[in-house]
């Protein structure tokens, strides 16, 4: 079992991690158009700060490990930035990043659980938190004081499964739940404020009985030091970290487009981003 | 033997077993049944009632299973099937191809046995829906005498399952010494000549008043009891169905529309010698007329002398 990522890291090296995935989440869209980059590209600092930054348990060379934390992707679409980490931490080698989207290749635009390192298959929204409450409950009835982490979207927020399962979690006190919201406020069509506006999230969960934290989800400090608090209390609660983000984060282009759900990059535009040049 | 109920049966197999076998959790979506008190009291621990929640009662039971629970998720039929449909889809039938899942939905109230509460509550698609899924086993039982062995089948066999169950009481059609091999799939209750009736759960007790009636006037049509759905022998099904001319599929469920007339057709089809089958079950409405179960059969042509006459021209052609 790797107690994951080096034992301290410092910002700065953590910044560095979040420079790197962005660059190789838009070299994989420069092969991929059809990934959800803009959606990709707000969590990133979520995934860092969880898989650099000594908060989840990890084994890439044993993926289902007992002693892992479990981490569910809900918004597998958008989370194609979490390939380059997969990569990086030995899931699979990094040549296939050169081939997402293509036939043959173990990765697609949508990511699933034929992936190792992909705990659940989650292409379609709404299906996380459900499954990450059995987990929770089923780690409470070993004894296993590992947690479970989920990752969806705000626009996620929308289907009504996700809050059957947020009523389950905290009837049944699943204080070894740590939900994570990319709330990068866009959806598909849309800003969510304009769709189904749920501002301020965190009165909904405050009323529904869980624990929040609200955070900057691009400061990689705060929002590693909220997800480190968040892991380690455990009041008989679910904890939900809100990370406040922007979509398509690093791309001047697509932040602050309403419609940057579903715009696709010129590779020239890729290649000026990520200072390789066009072929 | 009275009639019995079979969730009632089956629960207390379930229940038996959850004593040796720690590794059980009963979920429930706020469905109940008497059986199911003792089981509450005994193991308040891995009895959990996810509330009227159906989506929630399947992802939690996803969650479990895949942590190396073997879990039961009772609901009524078409709430269990047709609401979280997506869910059984996505956490059971894709999750099971990749990693080991061992969730069994029981569902309670196929086809009109809750008659009088309406269409709502009726469950005609259930078949062919979960028939549809890869890597979901689908059992259907004519009576109570098989809830041993979909209990152990159900624990053993490590994949998602979808028990359908009737939710009225029903004699019981297999006496313990003639209690059919539960993994063939299938049971010949009746031999016939050149029609065999092919059937699966309540409709089994119909068409065995319809046989019995025929072979009283000297008409003897075989008789084949489904109770699996998916993964049953099929060669041994197609060399049974293979001494027959015409074969008459009966279902509490849509005709044509992927339920067990489907399921008979493409069996025979593929055999060396196909069949015709002829169809008996529900048109393709929903049934809004208020009656018993033997009144909407009635009305829909699925009465037993109904199907005697239908079967008599099919004899004399």
């Amino acid at each position: 079992m790797q107690e994951n990522k080096p034992e301290k890291i410092s910002a700065t090296d953590l910044k560095e991690k979040c420079r790197w995935i962005r660059s190789e989440t838009l070299k994989i869209h420069k092969i991929a158009p059809g990934i959800r980059v803009a959606s990709a590209l707000s969590c990133v600092e979520i995934l860092v700060a969880l898989h650099y930054g000594n908060i989840l348990q990890f084994n890439p060379e044993k993926p289902y490990d007992e002693e892992r934390d479990r981490f569910i992707i809900s918004k597998a679409h958008g989370s194609v930035s979490y390939y380059p980490i997969l990569a990086d931490l030995g899931y699979f080698p990094k040549d296939q990043l050169a081939k997402v989207g293509k036939s043959g290749s173990i990765l697609g635009d949508i990511p699933d659980n034929s992936i190792p390192g992909y705990e659940t298959i989650n292409g379609s929204l709404g299906h996380g938190v459900g499954v990450a409450c059995g987990l929770a409950l089923a780690l409470k009835a070993k004894g296993n004081n590992r947690s479970v982490y989920v990752l969806l979207g705000d626009g996620e927020l929308n289907e009504g499964s996700v809050w059957e399962a947020i009523m389950f979690a905290s009837h049944h006190k699943l204080d070894n739940l740590v939900l994570i919201i990319d709330n990068n406020k866009i959806c598909m069509l849309d800003y969510c404020s304009k769709i189904i506006n749920l501002e301020p999230i965190e009165d909904k969960f405050s009323c529904f009985g869980w624990e929040y934290f609200s955070v900057d989800g691009h400061d990689i400090e705060k929002l590693h030091a909220a997800l480190a608090e968040a892991s380690c209390l455990h009041a008989g609660k679910p904890k939900v970290v809100i990370a406040n983000t922007i979509k398509g984060k690093g791309v001047p282009k697509l932040e602050g487009d309403s419609l940057c759900h579903i715009r696709a990059l010129k590779p020239e535009e890729i290649d000026a981003l990520t200072g390789e040049n066009h072929p | 033997m009275k009639p019995e109920v079979m969730r009632d049966i089956l629960i207390e197999e379930i229940y038996q077993r959850m004593k040796g076998n720690d590794k059980i959790f009963f979920l429930s979506a706020d469905f109940g049944s008497p059986a199911l008190d003792q089981l509450r009291e005994d193991f308040p621990d891995r009895f959990i009632n996810v509330g009227i929640a159906e989506q929630n009662l399947i992802s939690v039971a996803a969650g479990l299973g895949l942590e190396g629970y073997t879990v039961f998720a009772y609901a009524i039929a078409p709430f269990l099937t047709m609401r979280s449909f997506e869910q059984i889809r996505i956490s059971l039938a894709l999750m099971a191809q990749t990693r080991e899942v061992n969730v069994n939905l029981i569902g309670v109230g196929a086809g009109l046995s809750y008659d009088v509460t309406g269409p709502t509550h009726h469950c005609l698609e259930d078949i062919a829906l979960m028939r549809l899924l890869p890597n979901v086993s689908v059992v259907s039982p004519s009576d109570a005498s098989f809830m041993s062995d979909i209990a152990t089948y159900a624990i053993s066999n490590n994949k998602p399952c979808y028990i359908r169950l009737d939710g009225k009481a029903l004699p019981r059609l297999y006496p313990p010494e003639n209690q059919p091999l539960f993994n063939d799939g299938f049971s010949s209750l009746r031999r016939g000549k050149k029609i065999c009736l092919v059937s699966t759960g309540y409709m089994t007790h119909v068409a065995l008043q319809v046989a019995d009636a025929l072979s009283k006037e000297g008409c003897l049509v075989g008789l084949v009891d489904l109770f699996l759905l998916k993964d049953l022998n099929t060669s041994k099904l197609k060399s049974e169905l293979s001494t027959y001319d015409i074969l008459v599929s009966m279902e509490e469920g849509f005709i044509w529309r992927g339920g067990l007339d489907s399921l008979v057709a493409s069996l025979t089809l593929s055999s060396k010698t196909p069949k015709p089958v002829y169809p008996l079950g529900f048109n393709d409405a929903y049934i809004f007329e208020v009656g018993d179960r033997k009144h909407l059969h009635e009305v829909a042509g699925l009465s037993v002398d109904r199907i005697i006459e239908q079967i008599k021209t099919l004899d004399g052609q």
